[in-house]
């Protein structure tokens, strides 16, 4: 994709936004990692989640979750009105902790992944996901 | 039941013990999220298939909790190993109460 | 007022349009199969272009992605819906389509040279119609409404068994006067915003309508599996949605219109290789 001027402003301009202000998570939001951790603190390290940096439709992105050691990995959009987007719990004839769906996305907005590891620690992944408006009812 | 549900599952047919592999599944759903309004402006209740598992033998490879963000003809893929030759067995859970199934026999040589 | 706000909409959509090239990238669907996406113009539009491309090369990495593998397609669900349907008996006579025509593979080739002349009947024929002939002359069933479900089920399963087969509508001989009719329409500025098919399509293909990639307004891939509303979309419907789009009052799918046009616009692709379902955004 070719970028415009204007677009490349436009970006600036959302770039600001994104870096003056913390990850933003509604209560719903907060309620539903609370649920997941129990409270638990939620640091960096093995999960990987693989989103579009832009999806040509919100209503079907492709995205991947991926970990080595998970035990559970849950999906959340956090600019969606229901945040929860799905759970994934590893049975022992997993062959490894990834997955792959299509979820909906309201808008523009950041997507986590958090897994529970072997261990017992939770670890975080964002991706941001521009969601375009086409010219033609798209 | 709802209306045209379909599932689909991709399973190779062989594999030797232990090898990785890579199942996909679909099912064709609505998926109708409870965030929708129809004509009148009266929201369309919520109907989605709200969790998923996949067994191999008796034993779990995968259990989703899906939520209404998941699209219309749900689609997952993960992966899972088979110590023998056996059955998969591919279960959906529709809020209405309707349980989908499939399953697959794959070998191992 | 009025025309300070068509002026500002024209100054907009002006400033909107950004040029970014159709994606180079082969179409193999299954890993095995190579569907001609790009080719040499043909005669249509041999004066206009040099070449013609498909949607496909339109699109995102993603939705490329999901239509190479019958699996990952979600329209493939609606091919194998329409399978039990060809293999299942209906109406006064008790017969099915698989009874006279046998598998729905023996229908490879069928699509690419529809819409086509029927001389019994006279008239242009897009597959559709002539699905409903069988259905009513043969079958003794009742037809199908024109863009319903049933409908755009069965024109999938009958573009899936010709995929990669190339698109070779005949426009000459008696054909040539709906042909021509096709023609003038897609010339035709409708609506209120005045946009002919031509202004889009062949004037600004490659270039972005606010966030939408414009492509040549090819249909070897319909009927197409759309992301905006999960199901599958005809190219009468397309049609539909694009004259609506320039805000017109519009022609109903199965009009004489949309057949005209159907016609003219699918043999601007002659030679581009089928792809229904394809998936588009």
């Amino acid at each position: 994709m070719q970028l415009t001027r204007r677009d490349a402003i436009l970006m600036g301009v959302g770039a600001t936004f994104m870096t003056a202000l913390p990850l933003h998570v509604s209560a719903a939001g907060e309620d539903a990692i609370a649920a997941f951790t129990g409270g638990a603190d939620v640091g960096q390290g093995d999960i990987k989640l693989t989103a579009p940096e832009i999806a040509e439709n919100g209503n079907t992105v492709p995205i991947e979750v991926s970990s080595e050691t998970a035990t559970e990995i849950m999906v959340l959009a956090l600019g969606n009105p229901t945040p929860a987007v799905a759970t994934f719990k590893y049975g022992p004839l997993s062959a490894s902790r990834t997955a792959s769906t299509r979820i909906r996305l309201a808008g523009t907005q950041d997507v986590v992944a958090i897994a529970k590891l072997e261990d017992g620690s939770f670890v975080q992944a964002t991706s941001t996901v521009k969601v375009t408006i086409g010219g033609c009812g798209g | 039941m709802a209306d045209g549900v379909k599932p689909r599952v991709k399973v190779p047919k062989t594999a030797s013990a232990g090898e990785k592999i890579v199942i996909k599944t679909l099912i064709s759903h609505k998926m109708e999220s409870g965030q929708r309004k129809d004509g009148d402006g009266n929201l369309i209740p919520r109907s989605i298939i709200n969790r998923f598992t996949c067994d191999f033998n008796g034993e779990n490879v995968v259990d989703v909790v899906l939520e209404p963000a998941i699209s219309t003809n749900p689609y997952l893929e993960f992966e899972a190993v088979v110590p023998e030759s056996g059955e998969f067995k591919f279960t959906w859970y529709d809020d209405d109460g309707s349980v989908y199934e499939e399953t697959k026999e794959i070998a191992v040589e | 007022m009025k025309r300070l706000t068509a002026t500002l909409t024209i100054g907009l959509v002006a400033a909107t349009l950004a040029t970014a090239d159709p994606v180079d990238d082969t179409l193999v669907l299954n890993g095995e199969t190579e569907i001609v996406t790009r080719t040499e113009a043909p005669e249509a539009v041999a004066d206009v272009f040099d070449e013609v491309i498909s949607g496909w090369h339109f699109r995102g990495d993603e939705t490329r992605e999901m239509q190479a593998d019958d699996f990952d397609n979600p329209g493939m669900i609606f091919v194998e819906q329409a399978e039990d349907v060809w293999n299942t008996a209906e109406g006064s006579v008790g017969k099915s389509c698989a009874d006279c025509h046998g598998a729905s593979e023996e229908m490879a080739g069928v699509r690419p040279v529809y819409p086509k002349w029927n001389e019994e009947a006279g008239e242009v024929r897009t597959l559709e119609m002539q699905i409903n002939d069988c259905r009513e002359t043969r079958m003794g069933a009742e037809k199908w409404k024109y863009s319903g479900g049933d409908m755009i089920n069965m024109t999938a399963l009958l573009a899936s068994v010709s995929r990669g087969m190339p698109v070779n509508v005949a426009i000459d001989g008696p054909a040539q006067s709906t042909w021509e009719q096709g023609e003038e329409l897609y010339y035709t500025r409708f609506g209120q915003f005045e946009l002919s098919c031509a202004n889009c399509h062949e004037d600004n293909n490659g270039n972005m309508i606010r966030a939408d990639h414009l492509s040549q307004g090819q249909i070897n891939g319909f009927p197409v599996y759309r992301l905006k509303n999960t199901k599958l979309n005809s190219a009468h419907g397309r049609f539909k949605g694009c004259v609506r789009d320039t805000r017109a009052e519009t022609f109903a799918p199965g009009s004489p219109e949309f057949i005209a046009l159907e016609l003219y616009v699918g043999s601007r692709g002659n030679g581009l290789g089928v792809e229904g379902p394809s998936v588009r955004n």
